[in-house]
Formats: structure tokens, sequence, C-alpha cells
């Protein structure tokens, strides 16, 4: 019988983790495994950790040869140094965060605004080259975003966009159109279209059907596709670095890159704005991380 | 009122023809049953009724109104559909309400409604469920009473009782029986089992491959199929067909048996025909002036009766028999027929020749 997206996806992760089997070696085996894996984090998590521990330290410390790891004076120095500028004003830095937030919100509130009727419409009617279609919005992110700069730069000189914030929300919008038109087909197609067939004959037109019955059950897929488009366009450096100059309009990605270089680099800043930028996506995915795997394993676990 | 009228129904499906070109006229009150097996059409007759599929031609006419081209909202007809269709977020109460929340209907009325809906359908207890809290049976009585709970113009329901248990199945065949006495309103019923369509039909169309092969009461598409394909796909065992030709006053059977030529039968001499022959028709253990020669092929024990495969050349005859016959495999056999129910179709076209007489 139909099973609901959220019956289908929110029981938690796919694939279930069965101990290794542990053929030779024994309990060595897992013991090594355990000193790899503890390898492995080090390797991975220590940038991260050095950037936190940067970012608390005094510049003193900062500098210390050879580099003190535990025996450091904790500040908020840089945190303050980040949003609040010498003069006692708002620093240009949590300006080009909040630049940030709004790109990045109202870029992915187009696109899933946008792609998900498109979605629906491509899943449920019989669109002529449908096929065709979906592979030209495909196409569309074949190649690196970094090769059409220059003709979108161009392009932007000629309608006043450069250096604007809504030339951003619009590129990044355009990159995600196609990314949560395609996502969320494999969502809607989820979703048995018998539901909407039967609100049509309880006396609902199409779009009330949508609405009501389908539209509450594509909610996981939903949350899925924004964060994905959220984080793209938080992350985004390139168009960001040659769309935007003023630190009115610069968002967050070229303003840390911009604290490097020059005579002196304020390490501290650097590495305390870093965790602040870093923070909200990690928060977002964590919140939504159920409906994060459920998008990435759709559709290679079912049928 | 309640008459729904389709007139050549046309729908493909890129290369599949799905319908091809299917007209019916459903009278107002009718529990009509639109028969045929899996691929024939009937969900999409159904659908396009319904207003759910473009159709390619055709015309779907309400209470003689042209509804052909009407968003399914404004056909005012309510539907059942095989997968039961129920909202899944959403208590069973909810899934009665919707018909009637849709037509903005009062909180009262809507509690009157579905109060009265629960009870008729013995589903009072289950109203703060939701659906996969649900056995199957209880889906269908669900879905049915979303369907009943306002009165439109009919009722379209599409295989409801495909996915039931066989005894649900039964119980539910005489529930659905007494409803429909109950609120007279019109029934299309699409299935492709034909002790359901033989039960509970008021009218029985047989589809095949997109087209209606006939039209009549159950009695009618029992006893005198229009084709050698209906005479086939309706009754149970099937029908026996044995290709033979009319010679004078005798009936010669490929396989060499002749039988009295039946005086209903208008074919021509030597043209290839078709005796058909029901296994209650045939009896192995009375005598009669008509008989053919074989010999035992097998018994089929099914409780009340058994039935009785003969072969007769290299033809396999089926026949009725009481439960009690017993044999041997390669036991010579007479088979008696009565003549007077045999269905005879031309070989070549595969439509019946024994109505003209009858």
């Amino acid at each position: 019988m139909a099973v609901s997206v959220d019956e289908a996806v929110s029981t938690g992760p796919a694939r279930d983790h069965t101990p290794p089997a542990r053929r030779f070696g024994g309990r060595g085996r897992s013991v090594l495994e355990v000193a790899l894996l503890t390898v492995l984090a080090v390797v991975m998590l220590f940038p991260v950790l050095w950037m936190i521990e940067t970012s608390i330290k005094e510049n003193r410390d900062v500098y210390a040869i050879p580099a003190k790891l535990f025996d450091f004076t904790v500040t908020l120095e840089h945190y303050k140094d980040v949003f609040v500028a010498p003069d006692g004003g708002r620093s240009a830095l949590s300006v080009s965060f909040l630049n940030s937030v709004v790109v990045a919100g109202a870029s992915t509130v187009l696109a899933t605004v946008l792609g998900v009727p498109a979605a629906w419409a491509y899943s449920r009617f019989a669109v002529k080259a449908k096929k065709d279609q979906l592979f030209f919005i495909l196409s569309t992110r074949f190649m690196p975003p970094v090769v059409v700069v220059i003709p979108i730069f161009l392009m932007y000189r000629q309608v006043g966009l450069i250096d604007n914030k809504l030339g951003l929300i619009l590129i990044y919008t355009a990159f995600n159109v196609p990314f949560t038109i395609w996502m969320m087909k494999g969502f809607v197609d989820e979703v048995p279209a018998e539901y909407e067939d039967a609100a049509m004959l309880d006396g609902y037109t199409r779009l009330q059907a949508f609405w009501r019955y389908t539209l509450p059950l594509l909610v996981p897929g939903i949350a899925a596709t924004a964060v994905f488009a959220l984080i793209f366009s938080w992350n985004e450096f390139v168009f960001a670095t040659f769309l935007t100059s003023s630190d009115s309009v610069r968002t967050a990605p070229p303003a840390i890159a911009g604290l490097i270089g020059g005579t002196t680099t304020d390490w501290g800043l650097v590495a305390a704005a870093s965790v602040v930028f870093a923070l909200p996506v990690l928060v977002f995915a964590y919140l939504v991380r159920k409906h994060l795997i459920a998008g990435v394993t759709l559709g290679a676990v079912r049928r | 009122m309640g008459t729904l009228a389709a007139h050549g129904l046309r729908k493909s499906f890129g290369k599949v023809q799905a319908l091809d070109g299917v007209t019916l006229d459903v009278p107002d009150g009718s529990f009509f049953v639109v028969l045929g097996p899996s691929g024939a059409g009937k969900t999409t007759t159904l659908r396009a009724i319904a207003g759910l599929e473009k159709l390619d031609a055709g015309s779907v006419h309400l209470d003689g109104r042209d509804a052909t081209g009407d968003a399914p909202a404004a056909r005012d007809l309510a539907m059942v559909f095989q997968s039961y269709a129920l909202y899944p977020r959403h208590t069973v109460y909810e899934n009665i309400a919707s018909p009637l929340r849709a037509r903005r209907c009062s909180s009262s009325e809507i509690a009157a409604a579905v109060e009265q809906m629960s009870s008729l359908l013995h589903i009072e207890r289950l109203l703060q469920r939701r659906p996969a809290q649900l056995s199957g049976g209880e889906m269908q009585r669900v879905a049915l009473a979303r369907a009943l709970v306002r009165r439109p113009r009919a009722f379209l329901m599409d295989e409801p009782l495909t996915n039931l248990d066989l005894k649900l199945r039964v119980e539910m065949r005489t529930e659905l029986t007494r409803i429909h006495r109950s609120i007279g309103a019109t029934f299309v019923y699409v299935t492709n089992d034909q002790v359901e369509a033989l039960s509970m039909a008021d009218q029985v169309a047989v589809l095949k491959e997109g087209k209606v092969q006939q039209v009549g009461t159950p009695t009618e598409v029992y006893e005198r199929p229009a084709n050698q394909w209906v005479a086939g796909f309706v009754g149970s065992p099937p029908i026996s067909l044995l290709a033979c030709r009319a010679e004078g006053d005798r009936l010669v059977g490929a396989e060499g048996w002749t039988l009295p030529r039946p005086r209903w039968t208008t074919a021509e001499d030597g043209r290839p025909l078709l005796l058909g022959l029901r296994a209650e028709d045939l009896s192995v253990e009375q005598r009669g002036n008509a008989s053919l020669s074989g010999e035992l092929y097998g018994l089929e024990p099914l409780g009340d009766r058994t039935v009785v495969d003969v072969r007769v050349g290299t033809e396999i005859v089926k026949v009725k028999a009481r439960p009690t016959v017993t044999g041997t495999p390669g036991e010579r056999l007479l088979v008696t027929v009565d003549l007077d129910r045999a269905h005879l179709f031309d070989a070549d076209t595969g439509l019946s020749l024994s109505e003209a007489g009858r």
C-alpha cells in the first residue's frame, strides 16, 4: 500500500552497520582499526581544531614558537572584533555576514519556490520532450561555474548588477534551480499521484490537491534540498569575489579571504570569522541530518 | 439523476492504444460493471469518465450534458481507487471529511455525515487513526466511506476489492450490493473478477484491448456471449471450444466426432466453426442422444463439484460432475451434450452464430 515519504525515509540511515567480521587477528584487528580511525580523525579534524584554538588565543600566543597547544590564555577578543569595529560601530565583517544571510537565504527561497512546482510538473504531467528538457536542465550543472564567470561579469556590467546583492541572489538561484528540480523530482515521483487524483474527485482543483495533500509529504525532501542549496550559496566564493567589491555588498567568503594579505594578517580574527562562518551551516545540517541522509540515499535504496 | 454516457473514447499511451473507441451508456441508478482482463483499458475508461485522463477522442456526457473538458471537481463524481489512495498524513476522520471540506460544509454537517458513514461501514472506532494503522479491509471501508459521504452523481470504483483476502471480498461484495440498493445511486464498477461482475451487476460491459466486446445483463453475457472471446473469458471453468463445421444436418468435428446439427444455427455448410460447450451443459453421468466419446484426462475436485477433463481427440473438454464421481485416467467416457445450450462461433471472426435462432 501507499507509503508516505515520511515513513519511507525517516527510519534513520539506510544502511545497517554490522560489526566487521574478525577473521584474523581477532581483537588485534579491532585495535588496529581504532588506531587507524584515530589517526584519520586527528588528521581530518586538526585544521578545524587549530582554527578554533587560534580563534581564542591571544595574538602573542598565535605567533608563539614553538606553538602553544594547551597553555595559552583564552580570550574572546577576536570574536568581538568580528562583529564590532574598533571605533565601536558595526564591523565590515558583520555586514558581510549579514549580506551572506540575505543572499544565501533569498536565493535558496527563490530556488525552492521555483524548483519545487517545476519538479512537480515534470513528475506529474506529460510534457513534450520531457527527458530532453530534464537533460538540458541537468546539463547546466555539467561545467564548473567558474567557466561562466567572465560572461556573467560582462552581462552584469551591462545591466548594472555588478556589486549588487540582487546580482548574487540571481546567479545563485540560477545555479540552485536545476539542482532543486532534479532533487525534488525524485521526491515527487515517490509520492503516488493518486492522492491528487483522489483530492480532485473530492472537489479540489489540481493546485489545491497539490497544496493540501502532496506538498506536506514533500517537506522532508524540500528541507534536504534547501539545505544543499543553502550550503552552496553560503559557501560560494568565486562569483562573490568577481561580482562584488564594496564592503556593504560583499558576502562573508570574500570578506574573510580579504583579511589575509597586506602587511600583517590578524590570524586570530581570520580564525574567529571562519568559526562564525562555519557555524550556521553546521547547525542547519545537524538539524536536518535525517532528511539529508534521506536526500542522499533516496532512489538508491528503494525499488 | 446519474446517467453517464461515454462515446467513442480513444486514448493511447505512447504506442499502446489503451482505449480504442469505447462506448458505454450507464443508466441512472444501475450497478454497471466493466469487466475485462488486466490491460483491457478498464481503469483508463473509469479515469476518463472521472476526468483524470485526457482523451485523444471521444466524449463524456453526464446527465445528458457534455462534460468532456470539465475538471474532475466539476463532474460531481466520487471514486474508490484500487490502492484506496487514503491521505497518509490525515486521520480517518479527515480522510472521510475531505470531500465535504472541499465543498466548504460546516463542521457540524461534516461531523454528522462522517458519523453516519462510519456507522454504516462499521469504522467508528477507527476515526482517529491514520491509514498506516489500518488493515487492508479497514482501508477499503474508509475509502468507501470517503466516496459515500456525499451524494455525487455517480460512484466510480476501480477494482475496490482486489486487494482484499477472499473471505473479506465475499463479505464486501454483499455489502456493496446492499449499499447500492439502499442509496439507489449509479455505480460504475471496474473489475477483472467475473464472479464480482456476475453477482453484483445490473449491466456488464466486457472490455478487451480497449474495445467493448459486449454489453448486457450478467445472464445475457453468460448465456449468450457475443463472441468466442467473451465466452472464454466469462465462466469458470472456462467454456470448451471445439473446432468443427456444419455438414447437412450434422456437426462434424475436426477430431472426427459428429453431433446432430442444432436447429438454431444459421451457419452455412463447410464454414469453419467453433462449438462452445459449458461444463454444466455436459455430463459424464447421464445418457442422451448427443454425445462425444473421449477418454478421462484428469479430475479436479472442487468440494461442491468435480470438474472432469475429458480428452476428445487432441482437445480437452471440461465437464461438471457430482463430487462423488471417480475414474482412472485413460478410461473411455461418453460425454452427453445439451445441444440446446451449446454455442457456435464463426472460427474466423469469432462472432456468435447462436443469436439468430434463439
